[in-house]
């Protein structure tokens, strides 16, 4: 049952949290850089949950975070959602460089 | 005597005229401006006559010298406990002589003006610089201090400004006041330098609180400024020759004279006053009451002397090729205020020493007189003739009776004719020199010389030499509507040749010397044989040049050629000015700091602030608005923040 | 190596592939299909750690919710057909190096520790969760159930308020 040590499933969810992030730095459009926010939250339940079961097995803490987490990253897609549908219809493109008006 | 009740009034009275008149004078006043300032300055005329006799005749002697009586004296600035400025009126022989003269020759100026200058538009403003001009006279001659003095030699120096520049619509006019005004104040700088050094050694500013001190050989003060020395000069010879510089300014002594002809372009009247009697004997006056301290100091004393000597002849030899009367005569005010700088020069300190002294001080009071007159005189002739070239004038004899008396008068004085007032003064002078120096005597003899030649140059010149009067030849009728002049121009004239007349025979000895006691003057009477030869000479060789109109002077002027020109052209003093103002100055001086004001002062703040705004642009691109570059410098700072608390604060 | 660990790193290698892809690739809707397969590799993922539970609301609410959501407002945008622009290429090194410097930072934190697994048996039943989510005792999470319904009501009147298009006044 723990022959996969604990290590190698965090390195699993470390190369795709950083995944996620480069997706964040690089992406120029407003939907893509959302999925790259979800790729990062479900990097972070995973590692909720791997600790959970390899340290913890008696409790469930780590089993309820990722419930919360993966609601609430529900929540804050549909809102991200709406968000970009508001610029859409403002600035006619969800280009991410197009959004510059907090320039100096 | 309380000399304190009435004695601010003097000065203060001139002064009321200026306010009043400076202020209302042309909406209120304007016709009768005149008989307001003259009213006020015949009180206080009056005043000072009656102080002079107070002073001289009643209480001024205790024992058998004349006392320095302080009438008022107030602290103005209060430094510290030792040091403050006060402002005081001091009464002795010399600076009560000098409220008579200034009050006197301002009065008949004041009453001259009341004709020559009738109807001119700035009536009011006239009169109200003419009573600047007399307050900050008075307030000089009577200053306690050097601070005092130094504050009304400026007021002096301010109105004499106004006054040049009267006409102010004539650029030659503003150019001849701007010239004064930069030039004395350019000497100012050294009568500055020099109040600094005598102040502070002297450990005061009052006049007789510094020559106790300085004078006295064994005081701490005297050894401390004999001592103590820069490049070679000791100290008190510094301060004494920068405050003869300041004089040498006000007075136009050589090199300091360029501003004095060209002075000649204010009102006639103005010149009378100014440039005849009252401001350009400042410097001797200053000379006088520092007189103590000079003579102890020869190397000081010897410049007061060369100076003046100088002067006195520079002054004569371009006197007798200039064509405009007025300058003339402010050559020959030059030169004969050489004659007292000189005076002062040879004279020592005490009892029969002390002759220079006096007959410098008997010079000043009798050449006010004849100079005045003689300006005076002058500025009738200008009124009738309306030129001030000697070419539009000649045989004017017959058209001026009373202005040709009186002139004639003032030119015998000058000359030293005896009974005339300049004669008693000239020949005190003279003898003075020649129990000094050999060398003085000779020069100031051959300048009396020249003194009765161009002077009667000048007099011949105006009231005969042609056989018929420009006048006539014109048909005289526009020029000759007013004839002579008015009866208030005439008055003064008769004033001053009566006074010219009789101050000679006073016996100035007895009121003024240097230390206070009773100077005898005898007459000496083989002694005074050469200043009169010498003089009826000068007048004989200008009568035979200029009587009747002949080619001789042409012929005498082109033979002495190169000579003549450059006496003529003042010997190019104010070419050399203007060659090293401007090449030297402004090339050597000017251009280089108004380079380093621009580029380097200038640029350093300019660069400062582009330098900013430089980087400020920089900085301001970091907020681009982008969200990536955000998120971007969001992990940076997270990953700094890691580094700093995992590896970097150890608890 | 038995099947257990042969599984494991299948999985993985899958996960990780498909999220690259995703993020790499220059066709918006090819990139949230990627992003879908991923998804489900990580609910495979939860498959062989023993939490039905969670891989189940992993399939349910994330792959058949969000990313369906998230191909909604591709359309909606009418974005599906073109190629993206590439972002600048300072950006791209940059973010590339950011990322391998935190990758190998984070790694060699998580290197320093020693984590041993107890070795007990995980018990996550559908019963068990569900008694500690409603339990009002101590240990039990039905205050924060409670707060995270109010937040999901919150959240969508926000979105409707948001993307409300506003009619104009006149007829």
């Amino acid at each position: 049952m723990s022959e996969v040590p604990l290590s190698h499933i965090l390195f699993v969810s470390t190369a795709l949290f950083f995944t996620g992030m480069y997706g964040l730095f690089t992406r120029r459009n407003l939907i893509t850089m959302l999925m790259s926010i979800e790729l990062m939250l479900n990097s972070v339940n995973i590692n909720f949950v791997a600790f959970n079961k390899y340290l913890y097995p008696e409790k469930l803490d780590g089993i309820f975070f990722t419930i919360f987490i993966i609601t609430i990253a529900a929540a804050e897609a549909a809102v991200a959602i709406a968000i970009i549908i508001n610029l859409y219809r403002s600035h006619h493109s969800i280009d991410v460089e197009d959004a510059t008006e907090m320039k100096y | 005597m309380n000399y304190s009740s009435y004695i601010a009034l003097i000065p203060l009275l001139p002064m009321a005229a200026f306010v009043l008149l400076g202020l209302f004078g042309r909406k209120y006043f304007n016709k009768s401006a005149g008989i307001i300032g003259t009213g006020l300055l015949l009180i206080s005329t009056v005043l000072s006559i009656y102080t002079a006799y107070q002073y001289f005749f009643v209480d001024g002697k205790v024992g058998d010298t004349y006392q320095t009586i302080t009438a008022l004296k107030f602290t103005w600035l209060s430094f510290s406990d030792t040091v403050s400025i006060d402002m005081g009126i001091i009464l002795d022989p010399i600076s009560v002589m000098m409220l008579v003269v200034v009050t006197f020759v301002s009065l008949m100026v004041h009453i001259f003006s009341l004709g020559y200058m009738k109807g001119e538009e700035r009536f009011a403003t006239y009169y109200a610089f003419l009573g600047l001009f007399t307050f900050s006279m008075l307030g000089l001659v009577v200053s306690s201090n050097l601070f005092q003095i130094y504050m009304f030699w400026e007021l002096v120096g301010a109105s004499s400004y106004l006054l040049i520049g009267y006409y102010y619509q004539k650029p030659s006019a503003v150019a001849a006041s701007k010239k004064a005004f930069i030039v004395t104040r350019f000497a100012d700088l050294g009568f500055l330098i020099g109040i600094l050094i005598l102040a502070f050694y002297g450990e005061s500013l009052d006049f007789n609180t510094i020559i106790q001190n300085l004078t006295a050989q064994q005081s701490s003060q005297f050894v401390a400024i004999t001592s103590a020395s820069f490049i070679g000069v000791s100290a008190i010879t510094w301060g004494l020759t920068m405050v003869f510089m300041g004089g040498a300014g006000k007075s136009a002594m050589f090199p300091f004279h360029i501003w004095l002809p060209d002075a000649m372009e204010g009102p006639t009247p103005v010149s009378a006053l100014i440039h005849a009697a009252t401001m350009v004997v400042a410097g001797v006056y200053l000379v006088a009451r520092l007189f103590p301290l000079f003579a102890i100091n020869e190397t000081a004393l010897s410049i007061v002397r060369i100076v003046g000597v100088v002067s006195a002849l520079f002054a004569a030899i371009i006197a007798c090729t200039q064509t405009d009367i007025k300058r003339v005569l402010a050559y020959s005010t030059m030169s004969q205020i050489g004659y007292m700088m000189f005076a002062l020069g040879v004279s020592g300190n005490g009892g029969e020493d002390g002759l220079g002294y006096t007959a410098s001080m008997f010079h000043l009071f009798t050449h006010a007189f004849f100079k005045s007159l003689l300006f005076l005189g002058a500025g009738a002739v200008i009124h009738l003739v309306h030129s001030n070239d000697m070419k539009d004038m000649g045989g004017l004899r017959k058209y001026m009776p009373i202005t040709h008396a009186t002139f004639l008068i003032a030119c015998l004085a000058i000359a030293g004719v005896p009974p005339f007032a300049g004669f008693f003064s000239k020949e005190e002078i003279l003898l003075a020199a020649y129990n000094s120096s050999m060398i003085v005597y000779a020069i100031a003899l051959l300048t009396s010389g020249l003194t009765a030649f161009y002077m009667f140059r000048l007099y011949f010149s105006i009231f005969w030499n042609k056989a018929s009067s420009p006048l006539e030849r014109t048909g005289g009728e526009a020029h000759n509507d007013h004839g002579e002049g008015t009866f208030s121009m005439k008055l003064p004239l008769i004033f001053l040749a009566v006074c010219t007349i009789g101050v000679g025979f006073i016996p100035f000895g007895h009121f003024v010397s240097t230390d206070g006691k009773v100077l005898e003057t005898p007459f000496h009477l083989m002694f005074s044989i050469a200043p009169v030869a010498i003089g009826l000479a000068g007048i004989g060789i200008a009568m035979y040049l200029f009587l009747y109109e002949n080619e001789c002077p042409e012929k005498y002027s082109k033979k002495l050629g190169g000579f003549y020109r450059a006496a003529h052209r003042k010997f190019y003093i104010d070419e050399v000015y203007l060659f090293i103002t401007k090449k030297v100055v402004f090339n050597l001086i000017g251009r280089p700091a108004v380079w380093i004001d621009r580029n380097i002062v200038d640029g350093l703040m300019n660069g400062i602030a582009a330098t900013t705004a430089k980087v400020s642009g920089l900085i301001k691109g970091i907020q681009s608005g982008k969200i990536q570059n955000y998120t971007l410098y969001f992990f940076a700072g997270i990953g700094s923040l890691l580094i700093v608390f995992i590896y970097l604060w150890k608890q | 190596m038995t099947g257990y660990q042969i599984t494991f790193y299948l999985i993985s290698a899958f996960v990780l592939s498909m999220g690259i892809l995703s993020v790499t690739t220059r066709k918006i809707f090819r990139s949230a299909i990627w992003l879908l397969f991923s998804l489900m590799g990580i609910a495979g993922l939860y498959f062989w750690m023993d939490v039905q539970f969670i891989a189940a609301v992993q399939i349910v609410v994330y792959v058949g919710g969000i990313v369906v959501l998230i191909i909604f407002s591709i359309f909606l945008t009418q974005q599906s057909g073109k190629e993206m622009e590439k972002a600048p290429l300072g950006r791209t090194i940059f973010g590339a190096l950011a990322v391998l410097f935190g990758f190998a930072f984070t790694y060699f934190l998580i290197q320093q520790y020693d984590f041993t697994a107890t070795g007990k048996l995980f018990d996550s039943d559908v019963a068990r969760i569900g008694n500690a989510m409603l339990n009002t005792e101590q240990g039990g999470y039905s205050l924060p159930f409670e707060v995270v319904s109010i937040l999901l009501l919150a959240a969508m009147i926000g979105c409707i308020v948001i993307a409300l298009k506003i009619k104009p006044t006149e007829k």
